[in-house]
């Protein structure tokens, strides 16, 4: 079992990489991108065993507390088999 | 007065702080990020670096060190907290300053000389700042855009949290000076009780002749004579 873990910048946020992206994407070609966010992906293996929600209830804690920063980033959180 | 200043993995403004305090007069020892107790610390400063590495986010690794408890205690006694550069980061991923500090908006590491608009000089790190001209100091970062909702900004600017803005060198804070897209031009903010400070520019790196500017030396004195206050009146 896995947890999976995307952080994405809020939309209110600077996000330069995302434009910086989004530029070079038009440069080349790709027509019809109307926006490029550029965030983070977390994979957690989890031990065999582990209990599928509390493993979800606590992770979705690390993920507010430490694995984002609520103040610049959203995130999602998945577990996976 | 005697100043502990924290040290990471990937601290490398430790030895400049120190020295800094050194050549105001004062003492200043390290503090290892594993320890649980600042000693008998009058004043903490978190350095600039690297902490961790940046890993994850700058300072996110850093602000669940033991050190960073007995930090936050100390804060929330009243203590005097400077947190420059990295030391910014950490201190605003520990909650202990509103904000957060994202990408530079060009993406560049910016190393180079800037000028600081003091905005609120009734504070423990203003206090003896000369009002007549802007400061002069040196950032090196990455990551310094400070960020914050509008509703958190609101607040700042009604509590006059906001202590230095990126400005020209007549003091004029425009778009032009704002070296990493900084809301606000925003260099550095306190807390709401004014004991807890950060800035991602460098006093400790302009308090000398030698090193082009003195100026940071008004930052540290401000903090001593807050301190040297606060003895007179427990003394009385």
């Amino acid at each position: 079992m896995k947890a999976k873990i995307i952080i994405t910048p809020k939309k209110a946020v600077l996000d330069p990489q995302g434009k910086t992206v989004q530029n070079a994407l038009e440069h080349m070609g790709y027509a019809g991108v109307a926006g490029v966010h550029v965030g983070k992906y977390i994979e957690i293996d989890l031990a065999p065993g582990t209990d599928r929600e509390a493993a979800y209830e606590a992770l979705n804690g690390a993920a507010h507390r430490f694995l984002s920063n609520p103040v610049i980033e959203d995130y999602k959180l998945e577990i996976v088999d | 007065m005697h100043f502990a200043v924290l040290q990471f993995p990937a601290s490398n403004c430790d030895q400049d702080c120190v020295h800094a305090v050194r050549v105001l007069g004062h003492t200043a020892e390290f503090v290892w990020h594993k320890d649980t107790s600042l000693g008998v610390a009058d004043a903490v400063i978190v350095p600039g670096g690297f902490s961790y590495g940046d890993y994850l986010r700058c300072g996110a690794v850093a602000r669940f060190s033991p050190v960073m408890q007995a930090v936050k205690q100390f804060a929330d006694q009243g203590g005097l907290v400077l947190g420059i550069c990295n030391g910014f980061q950490i201190l605003c991923e520990a909650n202990l300053l509103p904000g957060a500090l994202i990408r530079n908006r060009d993406l560049q590491f910016h190393c180079e000389q800037v000028f600081l608009k003091t905005r609120n000089f009734a504070t423990p790190f203003t206090s003896l700042i000369p009002p007549a001209r802007p400061l002069k100091m040196p950032i090196a970062h990455g990551e310094g855009c400070y960020f914050a909702d509008p509703e958190t900004l609101a607040k700042l600017q009604a509590g006059q949290q906001i202590l230095w803005e990126y400005c020209d060198v007549t003091g004029a804070t425009t778009e032009a000076a704002n070296p990493n897209g900084s809301v606000l031009n925003i260099a550095g903010v306190a807390n709401e009780r004014f004991n807890v400070a950060g800035l991602m520019p460098h006093p400790d790196r302009a308090s000398e002749a030698l090193l082009g500017s003195e100026d940071g030396r008004f930052v540290f004195e401000s903090m001593v004579a807050t301190l040297v206050e606060q003895r007179r009146q427990q003394a009385a």
